[in-house]
């Protein structure tokens, strides 16, 4: 699958560490639920990949041509480009829990 | 047309379709075509947007939720669909939407834009008037929000006629509705259900126009096909009787025959029928017609379904018709396909596509009861009427022949007899130990036949036809046809015989009469002869009784006055 590098790219809080998760947020615009999860995702990385990440967020209204890339239907999408194999997060991102398992960050079973 | 102006349509392309919709899809509007699995559907969408690329110039733009756009190429690429070269030329944008279940997860409100950017920038990177949704239901089983999916489906739809592009959109049937899930209720513009069901062993397509909002369409199920040309509609009917009629008239190859018909045989680009049993010589009849019409120089087709066109050459050959030189000719072709190689809508296409290939002027099917097995007259007499409709549309003259059993005529009568112009009936006489063929003109359309029944005789000559006898048992067919033919032989020989002999004794009978005459005539002139003598004979002797009185009166010394005494003298 071809990974666009190319986008808006929100630089990672500390960059000297090395970056486990590279994630990509589509979104069409700047509606309310983009937003809103554009916040949440801030939010979970803060509290739980910190340092450990790097997020680009791709706007499909300007770059329509990526969505077919990373086969984006729903909006908002997260991808977990990496690590491998890719996973997609769909939705506002409003339940952390699911975010966490979707990103494979905390395994299905167990709890913090 | 009815509508025409009213709702624009986009054709599309597909044979037979745009007859029945009278123009094709409409224009601008979503279409639904939904049908089982391996119904055709994708390849209906393919076609609608590669013949509107080629033809139309209308660019599509597929969107495909099942298919790869490489796997598309290569399942399209044995109709002769170049997709890869149309998406080069800028014609056709393939985007290939999956959704892996087991590499998403949702959490929260989303909504599909992500669909919409991808689609609208296709249809805007070609200027696309063409949209085709390769099984959107799809989404389906990728995500678990239905809510959300139907109100994007919803929004899609409304968004598509915004945009002006016709759609198709195809769906997988579902148990009771439509689609599985009720897509039917978004697209109501049009809606195409596609259908195959197996009969007797053999698959039949069937296309039906459900719904086509602001027009009229044809409503019936019309069979199609999917062969190497795509797909084609038949459709069941012509759309208006408007055939041609032409006043030519050609010869049925058989001399006989002819002469029923009043010595010229068949109109052109009429349709005959040639009912029989088994074994009455309906392929014989039907060969003959195709002989004199190679000899013509026509073009022809024999469409066998019995016979292997070798038999059917080696057949012929055995009552003196060559079909073989016509076929080397190329004037004649032969096509052979048992009824059971494919359903009877492949038969009709199949035929269909030779008849534009061939062009003849002269067509022979034989015989099409094969091609309904189970004897489904309704299935036969559709058939007909598509083929008539059909041969009549390019003028060319078609002769069917019908295998039905004595009990299938009144019902045969009925399904088609009022489909062809000309009927002929073939039937086995059994009388007397054996079995003859008796031949006869049921009916033909527009011109006087004759209401004879002929003995039907296959010679190594070809086809003959004798006047048949009328006994008091009935018609006089074989041997005693023969005896009669000899009694009638030997009646006239006895009249002759004894014509002979009148005249021989009236002849005889002159002759004595005339020797009876000759002798009266003798008699008769001998009685004059008789006469004369008679008459001689006494004026001698009046004249020696005379003299010797004198002398004797001279002797006595008499002197008498010879004239007194004269009368007196006779008395001596």
């Amino acid at each position: 699958m071809k990974a666009p590098r190319v986008s808006k790219t929100k630089p990672a809080p500390h960059r000297t560490a090395p970056r486990k998760y590279d994630l990509r947020l589509y979104v069409a615009g700047q509606t309310p639920r983009s937003l809103q999860a554009l916040s949440n995702l801030k939010r979970i990385c803060e509290e739980h990949l910190a340092g450990n990440y790097r997020v680009e967020i791709i706007d499909l209204l300007e770059k329509p041509q990526l969505a077919a890339g990373d086969q984006i239907l729903a909006i908002p999408t997260l991808v977990r480009a990496i690590p491998r194999p890719a996973r997609k997060i769909i939705g506002d991102l409003s339940n952390t829990e699911r975010v966490l398992v979707g990103l494979d960050v905390r395994p299905a079973q167990r709890t913090q | 047309m009815p509508n025409a102006q009213v709702l624009p349509k986009s054709p599309t392309g597909i044979a037979g379709l745009d007859e029945i919709t009278f123009g094709g899809l409409p224009a601008g509007r979503p279409t639904l075509v939904c049908g089982g699995a391996g119904c055709g559907k994708t390849l209906f969408g393919i076609e609608f947007l590669v013949h509107g690329a080629l033809e139309f110039n209308e660019p599509g733009v597929c969107i495909s939720f099942e298919e790869t756009a490489r796997d598309l190429a290569v399942n399209v690429a044995s109709l002769g669909f170049d997709l890869e070269k149309l998406q080069k030329s800028k014609k056709l944008v393939i985007d290939h939407i999956y959704i892996d279940r087991s590499e998403i997860a949702e959490t929260g409100e989303y909504d599909l834009e992500g669909l919409f950017i991808r689609l609208a920038s296709a249809i805007d990177a070609i200027g696309a008037k063409r949209v085709l949704l390769d099984t959107p239901e799809a989404l389906f089983g990728g995500l678990s929000n239905a809510g959300v999916l139907r109100s994007e489906f919803r929004r899609l739809f409304a968004w598509l006629k915004n945009k002006g592009v016709t759609a198709v959109i195809t769906g997988e049937r579902g148990e009771r509705t439509l689609t599985r899930h009720g897509l039917e209720e978004y697209v109501s513009d049009c809606v195409i259900l596609l259908d195959h069901r197996v009969q007797n062993d053999a698959v039949t397509r069937r296309l039906r126009v459900l719904k086509y909002r602001g027009s009229t369409h044809g409503t019936s199920e019309y069979p199609f096909l999917i062969d190497e040309k795509g797909i084609s509609v038949l459709p069941v009917t012509s759309l208006a009787l408007s055939h041609v009629a032409p006043l030519e008239r050609i010869s049925s190859g058989i001399a006989e025959l002819d002469q029923m018909f009043g010595g010229q045989g068949y109109y052109r680009g009429s349709s005959i029928l040639v009912t029989g049993t088994a074994g009455t010589g309906k392929t014989s009849v039907g060969s003959q017609f195709l002989d004199a019409a190679c000899r013509r120089g026509e073009r022809a087709i024999f469409f066998a379904f019995e016979e292997s066109p070798g038999q059917i050459v080696r057949n012929m050959r055995s009552i003196g018709i060559d079909l073989g030189r016509w076929v080397k000719k190329g004037l004649l072709h032969i096509e052979s396909a048992r009824p059971s190689a494919f359903g009877l809508e492949m038969h009709l296409v199949r035929m269909h596509h030779l008849l534009a290939e061939h062009d003849p002027q002269v067509v022979v099917l034989d015989p099409i009861s094969a091609l309904a097995p189970g004897g489904s007259q309704h299935d036969i007499s559709s058939l007909v009427l598509r083929t008539v409709d059909f041969l009549k549309s390019r003028g060319a003259t078609g002769l069917f022949t019908h295998l039905s059993d004595l009990d299938d005529l009144q019902s045969t009568s009925l399904s088609i007899s009022s489909l062809v112009d000309t009927w002929i009936l073939l039937r086995n006489v059994e009388v007397n130990g054996e079995r003859n063929r008796v031949l006869y003109v049921l009916k033909s359309r527009g011109m006087a036949h004759s209401n004879q029944i002929r003995e039907f005789l296959l010679t190594d000559r070809g086809v003959k036809l004798r006047d048949v006898y009328v006994g008091p048992g009935g018609v006089l067919t074989g041997s005693a046809r023969l005896a009669r033919e000899a009694e009638v032989q030997r009646d006239e020989s006895a009249r002759q015989r004894a014509a002979k002999q009148r005249e021989l004794a009236a002849r005889s009978s002159l002759q004595s009469l005339d020797a009876k005459i000759a002798a009266l005539q003798a008699e008769r002139e001998s009685c004059h002869a008789e006469l004369a003598q008679t008459a001689e004979d006494d004026a001698a002797l009046q004249e020696i009784t005379r003299n010797d009185r004198a002398q004797m009166q001279r002797s006595r010394g008499v002197v008498v006055d010879v004239k007194e005494q004269r009368p007196n003298g006779r008395k001596l």
